[in-house]
């Protein structure tokens, strides 16, 4: 539900000016007596056009954009969308509760599931409380702890990622950030259940593959995933961050992209102008590709589920020699 | 003033510098990073790199480190052959390429790994070390793959594995697939997990970013070397982020240990010895 203030990035700007034209004279048609149907007709077929126009061909760094935008539905939006009878299980029973991570049981064209997935917050507040979607180790351990309880209950997991990365803070190193991304990787490795996990805004580094490491790999079309955020990226290599654009560019982030190297498994499309300009529908196409694929995972045995991860993240890498 | 090497700087950040400066020691005298002294390089090389007035752990080479702490001549290299490309035709300042080729003709390297397999007071390990000095030790495919055979074989040997890490994470040149070499290496120890053979892990200056997030956490044993940085994000990065000073010795050794995040500080000269010793009673 991509509610709450409305957001807008430049280049959607035309669009949604001329979409407010649009709505301002059917307005005007429905209280006055001037009939604006043929004009809004025009209108509205020019919008088409420039909708198509913006966004077949958006740059990376575009695309970086839109996967950050606020009104982008989050992780649980698309609970809301896809599940019924979700019930949350917090907690790392060490040391706190981190909502960025937000996780539990539910149920997947009535069968049960676990489901979990980063999460931002719509507005100040809550963005407060959601720490923007960067979790601190507690927040992977609860991820590890839910998907050994997914393993116990035979439940097949999905996970969703959206963040700009793990917190850097004392805090969190502290309490061993390091230790409790490497410790999910090793643990959803071994998982004898079907996971799968699809970027649907940011896939941040190492804060967003701990929560990433599936049978299946998907992500949504305007969604990003990346060794380092193109900012980053951009202030190390190019000793300016003004550059991420050029940045973003160089490591080639986009579902496009990963689905060309093969570290994805599929590119889900999204609804013209992007998944905030119809969440349903986005949802609805999410839904019927992880119908699909736990559908194709459920013909494998556990021990088959294990060496089918096993094998897709043992062969990633290009390098010569033997 | 030549002779001395100049007072090196070590920037870590999330993820590796572009162009690292780890310390480097070149002619007859060497000035320590930490108490200035005038050593004779001789005198340092003899002391594993440790200045004897001050104990501070200089960058000791790959080489040189499975030299001294393995037996005499046991070592024996594996996957030499493996080499880097260049997946992503990545240009930043300098193309990949260029600086892979300009790299590895100053080191002799053709990446950030050397591994092999040798022996420890007798016991057989299967083991790596990173060349932090190779694009500040970053994984990319070739270390990726070569860490992942060090646990392969050792499973296969039924051997335990020792992994001697410095490096500054993942290497951002070849993007999304270094990323992925922490889920495979990750995912090569489980299965070396499934026996019962030892991981030891031995934390050295710098450990960071996506190699600290991955195999270099998971040991069975973690050992750290005296004040070495360690952590997941990069001092710089938590400073910029939380708009405050970090307190003194923050992501250090002596900090982990206190915090419960490894096992022991080792010094040097204990080095060997400690790690014949956890071999003995558990590989
Ligand atoms: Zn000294």
């Amino acid at each position: 539900m991509a509610t709450g203030t409305s957001y807008v990035l430049e280049f959607e700007r035309p669009l949604i000016e001329l979409e407010k034209k649009i709505d301002e004279l059917k307005v005007l048609s429905t209280s006055g007596t001037v009939d604006f149907s043929s004009e809004i007709s025009k209108l509205e077929k020019k919008a088409k056009k420039l909708q198509t126009e913006i966004f077949s061909d958006l740059t990376r760094w575009q695309v970086v954009q839109m996967s950050r935008h606020p009104n982008r539905p989050y992780f649980l939006d698309y609970v809301h969308y896809l599940f019924t009878d979700f019930v949350e299980l917090c907690g790392d029973r060490a040391f706190g509760e981190d909502p960025s991570i937000v996780g539990g049981f539910a149920r997947f064209d009535g069968k049960p599931v676990m489901v979990m997935g980063h999460q931002k917050g719509r507005n100040t507040k809550e963005n407060m409380a959601r720490n923007f979607g960067m979790p601190r180790p507690e927040g992977y351990r609860k991820a590890r702890r839910l998907m050994e309880l997914a393993e116990r209950f035979e439940k097949p997991i999905l996970t969703f990622v959206d963040t700009p990365g793990a917190y850097p803070g004392i805090g969190a190193e502290e309490r061993g950030q390091a230790e409790a991304i490497a410790v999910n990787l090793e643990v959803m490795s071994r998982l004898r259940v079907p996971i799968i996990s699809t970027v649907v805004g940011e896939g941040g580094s190492g804060g967003a593959l701990a929560i990433g490491v599936g049978n299946r790999v998907l992500m949504l079309q305007n969604s990003v995933y990346s060794v380092i955020s193109p900012e980053g990226c951009a202030s190390i290599l190019f000793r300016d961050a003004a550059k991420a654009d050029k940045a973003a560019d160089a490591m080639r982030l986009t579902a496009k992209d990963l689905l060309e190297m093969k570290i994805i498994d599929e590119a889900i499309a999204e609804p013209a102008g992007g998944a905030h300009r119809d969440p349903a529908k986005m949802a609805e196409a999410l839904g019927k590709t992880l119908r699909k694929h736990l559908g194709q995972l459920a013909e494998l045995s556990p021990d088959e589920l294990v060496q089918d991860r096993y094998a897709k993240f043992r062969a990633l890498g290009v390098f010569s020699g033997r | 003033m030549a002779w001395f090497s100049k007072k090196p700087r070590i920037a870590v950040d999330t993820e590796p510098q572009a162009e690292p400066r780890p310390s480097r020691m070149e002619g007859l005298w060497a000035k320590c990073e930490t108490c200035d002294e005038i050593i004779y390089r001789q005198e340092l090389e003899k002391n594993w790199m440790v200045c004897p007035h001050c104990e501070h752990h200089h960058y000791w080479a790959a080489r040189a480190r499975l030299a001294a702490l393995l037996d005499p001549d046991s070592f024996e290299e594996f996957d030499k052959e493996l080499e880097p490309q260049d997946p992503l035709g990545f240009s930043d300042t300098k193309k990949y390429k260029d600086r892979l080729k300009s790299t590895r003709k100053n080191l002799g390297e053709p990446d950030a790994f050397i591994s092999g397999v040798g022996r420890i007071q007798g016991h057989q390990v299967s083991v790596g070390c990173f060349v932090f000095e190779f694009m500040g030790g970053s994984m990319g495919s070739v270390v990726g793959e070569k860490v992942a055979r060090v646990f392969e074989r050792a499973h296969e040997l039924k051997c335990s594995a020792i992994v001697f890490s410095a490096s500054g994470g993942a290497r951002m040149q070849e993007g999304i697939f270094s990323l992925m070499q922490m889920a495979k290496t990750s995912a090569a120890i489980a299965r070396f997990r499934t026996g019962t053979r030892p991981y030891i892990s031995v934390l050295l200056n710098p450990t960071t970013g996506g190699v600290a997030a991955s195999f270099s956490w998971l040991g069975d044993v973690i050992l750290a070397e005296p004040k070495a940085l360690i952590g997941f994000a990069g001092p710089r990065v938590i400073e910029q982020t939380i708009r405050q000073k970090l307190p003194e010795g923050f992501q250090r050794s002596e900090f982990l240990l206190d915090h419960g995040m490894i096992d022991a500080i080792i010094h040097r000269k204990d080095l060997r010895a400690k790690l014949g010793q956890i071999l003995g009673l558990l590989g």
